[in-house]
């Protein structure tokens, strides 16, 4: 008896483990008709997804689950996520580099509605024929000015111009800068710029988007009717030719800075744009998508109005037809190891999404997307400032975007090392040649790596 | 009742070894075998034999690494248990307020190491900021950081064990030393470190170990800047596991790496320790 009831003890601690261990696969029950698991890079769309995911079911009756990984995790976040049973069925590729680990994973897109939609085909990831990943949305960055400040500016007597439409250049804009930071009492700012924020993890404002313009126009130099992306693809090293021009904007952020360059260690993206919201900067570099930072900071100064931008010059022969740098590193691709029915429901959340009214709807709205599909009329922008501000500056015909060259840098290594080498030499600690070097060497050892 | 346990053993120790097997054993392996391999997720791995394990000594960081990790080391352990020795010493003295300043001192324990490094951090940036530095400014100012983290940390749980040593001491012992005009320094020397040597083996090994393998702390207070001069063995792992594609391989290299150490570190305690005992039975 007593050993029945020690063996029938066992078994029912053995199967409240096994019952511990299997508790995940709840929405396994939806029968045949698939289900979504989306794997979020924006932690700042996680709400907005949120309220699309319900609306989907609603309208669809097919369940969905989105997942956000926390900021800068997500690679680590899709590594284990892709090994489980319950994998996601829509992840996000960074890119021509990112894709290059997760091309196995990526279901071949050619013929399907998604794919139909896109208004530029060469948009879209490829890998040969097969199409991978489908840019969701266009970003553009550039410096993002608060205009009431510059206003003031220009209404003082002996100002350098008198509209921001007269800095097409970096001289200019150096003289504007450093005039305005002899003024700042007047103006009531701390500085022109918010910190060069320079924590680790948080210098891909400088090793990632500053970088794009000298290194735009060391690859459009190599020849006009290159794409200066595939060129910079296939470049086994680079020579930072316009290394002077990065340094000598760098040198302006750092020196005109609310924080001194010394400091800058420690400031993160979120400290930049809280200086900028709160009004004690004038002008801080990022792209639309910092828009909900701005409006999230509380006590801000800032009025939707005033926020604005303009694009980053650095000296370069030829740029005052450039404009900000418009592009994408936001691709999403389906799970080719989900189930066919997981499949298909995921294209269907994704083609909802993009091209039903509701969907719009949402990423117009909430999201705050400039989507690429052609499923969105021409006066369906984004209701955001910064978002329609890019939308100006992509259909303003004078000047001409600069791609994201950035999306081809051979590796986050490679960003690491050169950013290393950009705080010692912002700190002092560093000499210039250091930062040359970094970034001529780590590139040619990360491509020799990663190819 | 002796019978009757080596026949029921497996039923009370089934569930115990399952769940050890599962979270442990088999991770553990896989984990070799890994180290072995190059992958990006772990369902698809290549068998590349110890290229792994040469790309990371060729590597300088995880060289970097394990130099700081050792220097790092080699200082708390030393500091940790001098300040936590005479901590115990003070407050075995029946002074007024005694288990007030053990329970603060033993405070600083019981906070997670995440929430101390960013505690620190903003401390120690508050103090450098007039001089226009930060924590970051250079890797000294992230040494010696560690150094009184782990300190805050540590001192008041190693002096809890000084503490119940010094106690068991027996007080005719050091009566007789008194009687026989021992001076405090000599009576320090002769009776109570030699009657504490046991917690000093414990302490020092505790130390060792736990300022080796720490992670949390040097991820929230310096994440391994400037560069990477500041990363430890574990994060330097973690770095290369998580933040390079293609590098995951060799990550898990290090790994091994790291478990041999800390399992030497560890088995030289044990020996120790065993060792003592026996000469004591």
């Amino acid at each position: 008896m007593k050993k029945l009831l020690a063996l029938i003890l066992s078994a029912v601690i053995i199967m409240n483990l096994a019952a511990a261990c299997g508790d995940d696969d709840v929405t396994e029950e939806s029968g045949n008709e698939g289900s979504v698991y989306f794997l979020n890079f924006k932690p700042e769309s996680e709400a907005a997804y949120k309220k699309v995911a319900e609306s989907f079911t609603e309208e669809t009756g097919i369940p969905i689950n989105i997942v956000t990984a926390a900021a800068g995790t997500y690679e680590q976040k899709l590594a284990s996520e892709i090994t489980k049973s319950e994998a996601p069925t829509i992840f996000q590729v960074n890119g021509p580099i990112g894709l290059e680990s997760w091309e196995d994973h990526c279901m071949d897109l050619q013929g399907t509605d998604l794919y139909e939609m896109l208004s530029d085909k060469s948009l879209a990831l490829k890998d040969g024929d097969e199409v991978c990943a489908v840019p969701y949305t266009v970003e553009g960055f550039g410096i993002i000015y608060n205009d009431s400040i510059m206003q003031n500016y220009f209404k003082m007597e002996d100002s350098v111009v008198e509209s921001v439409d007269e800095i097409k250049s970096f001289d200019t804009f150096k003289a504007v800068v450093e005039d305005m930071t002899a003024k700042k009492e007047e103006l009531g700012i701390e500085g022109v710029f918010a910190s060069t924020s320079m924590a680790s993890g948080e210098q891909w404002r400088w090793t990632s988007h500053l970088a794009n313009v000298p290194f735009y126009h060391e690859f459009h130099s190599l020849g006009e009717e290159l794409d200066p992306v595939i060129t910079a693809l296939g470049s086994e090293s680079v020579n930072f030719s316009y290394n002077e021009g990065f340094k000598n904007m760098f040198d302006l952020y750092i020196n005109n800075s609310v924080t001194a360059p010394t400091l800058i260690g420690g400031k993160t993206t979120a400290d930049s744009m809280s200086e900028f919201a709160l009004g004690k900067a004038a002008m801080v570099q990022n792209g639309n998508w910092a828009m909900s930072q701005i409006a999230g900071v509380s006590g801000n100064t800032v009025t939707e109005d005033d926020v604005k931008m303009m694009p980053i010059y650095i000296g370069a022969e030829g740029e005052e037809d450039s404009g900000i740098c418009v592009g994408t590193e936001n691709y999403l691709a389906i799970n080719d190891e989900a189930s066919d029915a997981d499949k298909q429901a995921s294209l269907k959340f994704l083609e909802w999404l993009f091209s039903s009214e509701t969907g719009k709807n949402y990423v117009l709205n909430d999201l705050g997307f400039i989507s690429p599909f052609n499923t969105f009329e021409d006066d369906e922008k984004p209701a955001d400032p910064l978002g329609s501000q890019v939308v100006e500056w992509i259909s303003n015909k004078g000047v001409t975007s600069v791609p994201w060259v950035f999306t081809a840098f051979p590796s986050d290594e490679f960003k690491n090392r050169f950013g290393d080498a950009l705080l010692q030499y912002a700190q002092g600690t560093g000499d210039w040649n250091n930062v040359v070097t970094a970034v001529t060497e780590n590139w040619a050892s990360e491509y020799a790596l990663t190819r | 009742m002796n019978r009757s346990l080596k026949k029921y053993f497996p039923v009370f120790l089934l569930p115990t070894l399952l769940a050890f097997v599962i979270s442990f054993v088999i991770p553990f392996a896989v984990g070799i075998y890994l180290s072995f391999c190059e992958f990006k997720v772990i369902t698809k791995t290549e068998f590349v034999g110890f290229s792994n394990y040469i790309e990371a000594f060729t590597n300088s960081d995880f060289v970097n690494a394990l130099w700081f990790t050792v220097k790092f080391t080699a200082v708390s352990v030393i500091t940790v248990n001098i300040l936590a020795f005479t901590f115990a010493m003070m407050l075995t003295r029946g002074l007024k307020g005694t288990n007030f300043y053990r329970t603060v001192l033993f405070m600083p324990n019981l906070i997670g190491g995440i929430v101390l490094g960013y505690i620190w951090q903003m401390i120690i940036n508050g103090i450098l900021y007039p001089f226009q530095q930060t924590l970051y400014s250079s890797a000294d100012y992230g040494f010696w950081g560690m150094v009184i983290l782990t300190n805050w940390q540590l001192v008041g749980y190693m002096m809890i064990i000084y503490i119940a040593a010094i106690q068991n001491i027996p007080g005719n012992m050091i009566e007789a030393a008194k009687v026989d005009g021992a001076s405090s320094v000599q009576i320090l020397r002769n009776v109570t470190v030699p009657m504490v040597s046991p917690a000093f083996t414990i302490c020092l090994f505790l130390t060792l170990t736990n300022s080796f393998k720490m992670f949390d702390q040097n991820l929230a207070l310096t994440a391994g800047q400037p560069g990477k001069e500041t990363a430890m063995l574990a994060l330097d792992i973690f770095n290369t596991f998580y933040s390079r594609i293609g590098y995951a391989g060799v990550g898990q290299a290090k790994a091994v790496v790291f478990f041999i150490i800390v399992a030497l570190i560890a088995g030289t305690q044990l020996w120790l320790s065993r060792r003592k005992y026996e000469a004591e039975v």
